[in-house]
């Protein structure tokens, strides 16, 4: 790499080594002499940020990878036990989940930089290529990393996805039967989903080394466009960058933290608690949403093959770019009409990004037509057009001198605006869920908010509702006795427990006579369900299946819908999946006159669709409390769906006392770097 | 060009930069408790590996059965009186590891040898009823155990290790 480096070790053993591997000069000459230009913004810092988001990714995986089972009978279990039994195995699987999409809210604001900026423009040109390579590859990588889970959105995330290929003529449906090993996505998918999922991000830090290589041999691109071509316009890598760098990662590291500890859910799909059913599609496939304006694109055209070309050629054509902009001035600072577009477009993948969640219906198709076309428009006439027709304001002399001039801050906080739009429509992969739906009441959660603990009263009062009704068609399977002890949870003894369990009958053995036995539970023992397989508890329940009660509250959940679900990422409001059981439970009503229900299936003013297969379980009285608490339904309900929530998240306490510690030492950092940034850069103005 | 400020006049520059390594140096290994942490077992193996009660009834003089806990092959050997006297006959100091028969069994259930049937060399198991001292063998590299699972010949640096059990009745012992 390139960069002028005098760089000679004083040390004998550095020298001995240096003179068979000059890897200490090379090091010197690209991370610490490296001039980078010194008009560099906080955009420039984003750079820094993916390497460590990728280091984080690699790290967080590979561990993740001692413990996961990669095995379609068992995976979803897996990853259950890692978040569940693991040491910390909560934190590092919220790390790799959310860091995923860190790692794409990142890559996103790099490359809109880049396009601001004219990053690519010569003589970058591989330098953007590889970029867009590194891209593609992040999206293959966070594809068959979602698939892992083998949740129901893994399952038909996979499904859907891999169906793209049958778009291909003659050859497509041997393309997909190629890719899945089977007839159908299955074990044989899984597992080759797995290894490449391990070995793509080596790959993509390969590309990375590329990528910076390239970047040092051509040199930073910077606000002003200009190349530097003094001493005077540049700083040494080291500290200028590396601080400001270290600030921005500091900062980011806050974001990332806070759906860490306290949002871990937020960017997921409920769905994907719900463990893969290859006889059942989820009502709306929602991708990640950092893939839902190619999603957008796919389903506004009408066309299979045409769909499928269309999104793909929304990610080639960024490859094109350098030579569809051929405008001279690099930074749309100085291009009045190109910085305009920009920002249109910044709106237009936003809204694309909107509509890939919504149901593909109505206004919301027509809509994502007219914006599809859009954005193909912006980079196949508008940017070649402009480059003929726009006319620069002048470009400053020299970086130093750009320094100088002071530039207005507004564009910044515009773009720190639409950032935020951008990450939060996120959250409108919750919007898919347009089902003609009551939503149920927000109640009163002791365990809401960055605070929040559980009512232990409730949790003891739960488990005594669930093994007294809900446990007579629902398993728990997910929860052992010995759970009852753990720290955050209901708050029984050992003792308490073991006696617990003891009620319990277990299958067991076989023994020396090859014969299976009952025996008394013991701690480590699971609840035991209720009926020995699926096929006897439908039988059981007029063909209606039970499902496992251990993750529901968190398999539910409901629209929130604009702006709250932007409102909720700050409130830290995820408890949809309680407010829904309470509400399903006291949901129950005599059907309004006009409404007819199926057999055997009763009207439940809360249940997607009305008509529920289970009669109404608890009524008042039901259950008989013994520490006063009113033997109410209302009571029940929500100490059931306490009991729920602990079930579904068992490390919710320990989360978040971790995530105070964590924001406290963050925010004390982050505002020592802060200072040490200004002291260091006080020398170069 | 920056920070050389030399060490006899600390400045608030030199703090601040300090203050700021050692947040940063701080975090950083606390922060790797957790990457660390996880590599040990999980709350499943640690419930799994809660004692085990076993039944001696079916074990006949001079017969062993071998039962899993923690992972871990146990040898419970019901000893003959010729493999008691044999074990309690040898001096106990002319022994590579010196243990007293008596110290490996429980007191009134001498008949009764429970062992960690893994050889303390390189963690191989041993063969029950071989060798030239009436204990156990161990193929991959010949170390031989006595009739107290003692170790008497080959490379194998200890004893068989006892586990932790107590007998709950005269016919059942709980290991852990």
């Amino acid at each position: 790499m390139s960069g002028p480096s005098d760089y000679q070790p004083t040390n004998p053993v550095l020298k001995w080594i240096e003179r068979r591997l000059p890897i200490f000069g090379l090091m010197h000459s690209s991370f610490v002499a490296y001039p980078t230009p010194r008009n560099l913004n906080y955009w420039w810092t984003f750079g820094a940020i993916l390497s460590i988001m990728l280091g984080l990714q690699i790290v967080t995986g590979v561990i993740l990878a001692m413990h996961y089972t990669p095995n379609a009978d068992l995976a979803f279990k897996s990853v259950e036990s890692i978040v569940r039994d693991v040491n910390y195995g909560w934190l590092l699987r919220n790390m790799h989940a959310s860091g995923g999409s860190m790692f794409f809210f990142a890559v996103y604001v790099h490359m809109f930089r880049g396009l601001y900026y004219g990053s690519y423009k010569e003589p970058r040109e591989v330098l953007w290529i590889l970029g867009v390579i590194i891209y593609l590859l992040m999206m293959a990588t966070g594809f068959m990393g979602y698939v892992l889970p083998w949740g129901q959105m893994s399952f038909w995330g996979a499904t859907v996805i891999t169906n793209l290929f049958s778009a291909i003529p003659y050859v497509g449906n041997s393309i997909v039967t190629l890719l899945w090993g089977g007839y159908s996505v299955g074990n044989p998918t899984l597992n080759r989903f797995f290894s490449l999922h391990y070995l793509l991000p080596f790959v993509i830090a390969g590309v990375v080394v590329l990528h910076v290589w390239a970047l040092h041999v051509v040199g930073q691109n910077n606000p002003a466009g200009v190349e530097a071509k003094t001493e005077k316009d540049t700083v040494p890598f080291t500290p200028y960058a590396t601080i400001k760098d270290g600030f921005g990662v500091s900062c980011f590291l806050l974001l990332y933290a806070w759906f860490i500890f306290y949002m871990p859910n937020y960017l997921g799909d409920s769905d994907n608690y719900i463990v893969a059913n290859p006889g059942v599609t989820p009502p709306h496939i929602v991708p990640e949403w950092y893939y839902l304006p190619f999603y957008a694109i796919l389903r506004s055209i009408p066309n299979k093959l045409a769909g499928v070309i269309a999104m793909f050629s929304a990610i080639i054509v960024l490859v094109f770019l350098p030579w569809l902009d051929t405008a001279k001035t690099r930074s749309s600072k100085y291009r009045p009409l190109a910085k305009q577009f920009f920002w249109i477009f910044v709106v237009v993948c936003v809204l694309l990004g909107y509509l890939g969640a919504q149901p593909p219906e109505g206004i919301y198709v027509i809509a994502a037509r007219i914006l599809t076309i859009c954005y193909f428009v912006y980079f196949l006439i508008l940017l070649p057009l402009l480059s003929r027709i726009e006319k620069p304001r002048p470009i400053p002399n020299s970086i130093a001198d750009d320094v100088l001039a002071k530039y207005g801050s507004k564009s910044a906080s515009i773009a720190i605006a639409l950032a935020l739009a951008g990450a939060l429509f996120a959250g409108s992969a919750q919007n898919a869920r347009a089902e003609e739906q009551e939503t149920p009441p927000s109640q009163k959660w002791s365990f809401a908010g960055p605070f929040g603990k559980y009512d232990r009263g409730a949790l003891q009062r739960g488990l005594k509702v669930y093994k007294e009704v809900c446990s007579n068609c629902h398993a728990l399977s997910y929860i052992a006795f010995r759970n009852l002890a753990d720290p955050g949870g209901p708050g029984y003894s050992t003792a308490q427990v073991a006696a617990l369990a003891s009620e319990y009958k277990i299958k067991d053995g076989p023994n020396d006579q090859g014969e299976m036995f009952d025996r008394p539970g013991r701690p480590a023992d699971y609840f035991p369900s209720p009926f020995p397989n699926d096929q006897a508890a439908r039988v059981a329940n007029g063909g209606g299946l039970p499902p496992d009660l251990s993750l529901i509250a968190k398999a539910r959940s409901y629209e929130r819908g604009f702006p709250w679900f932007v409102i909720d990422l700050f409130s830290q409001f995820q408890e949809q999946g309680p407010n829904y059981v309470t509400a399903l439970l006291e949901g129950y009503q005599k059907q309004p006159a006009g409404v007819t229900l199926a057999e055997g299936t009763y009207y439940n003013k809360y249940f997607p669709g009305h008509a529920i297969k289970m009669p109404q379980p608890l009524t008042n009285g039901q259950v008989t409390y013994d520490d006063g608490s009113p033997a109410t339904l209302e009571q029940y309900a929500k100490d059931i769906s306490t009991f729920l929530m602990w079930a579904a998240e068992p490390h919710m306490e320990a989360r978040k006392q971790l995530g105070f510690v964590v924001f406290v030492c963050l925010i004390l950092f982050a505002g020592l770097m802060y200072f040490t940034k200004k002291k260091v850069w006080a020398d170069a103005h | 060009m920056t920070t050389a400020s030399s060490a006899d006049h600390p400045t608030r520059r030199d703090f601040l930069f300090v203050a700021t390594g050692a947040f940063a140096a701080v975090g950083g290994v606390i922060t790797l408790w957790p990457f660390i942490s996880q590599m040990n077992p999980d709350a499943s193996t640690i419930a799994a590996g809660a004692a085990i009660e076993v039944d001696l009834t079916p074990i006949a003089e001079g017969q062993d059965i071998k039962v899993f806990w923690r992972g871990k092959p146990i040898y419970i050997s019901h000893r003959t009186k010729k493999q008691i006297e044999e074990a309690r006959s040898v001096q106990v100091s002319s022994l590579p590891d010196p243990q007293a028969d008596q110290a490996r069994v429980k007191e009134g259930h001498d008949q009764w040898l429970v062992v960690i049937g893994i050889c303390t060399h390189l963690g191989c198991i041993p063969i029950a009823h071989e060798g030239n001292y009436d204990g156990f063998f161990c193929p991959c590299h010949g170390s031989q155990y006595d009739s107290s699972g003692r170790i008497r010949q080959g490379p194998a640096p200890a004893n068989l290790e006892v586990p932790p059990y107590q007998f709950v009745s005269d016919n059942k012992i709980q290991i852990g």
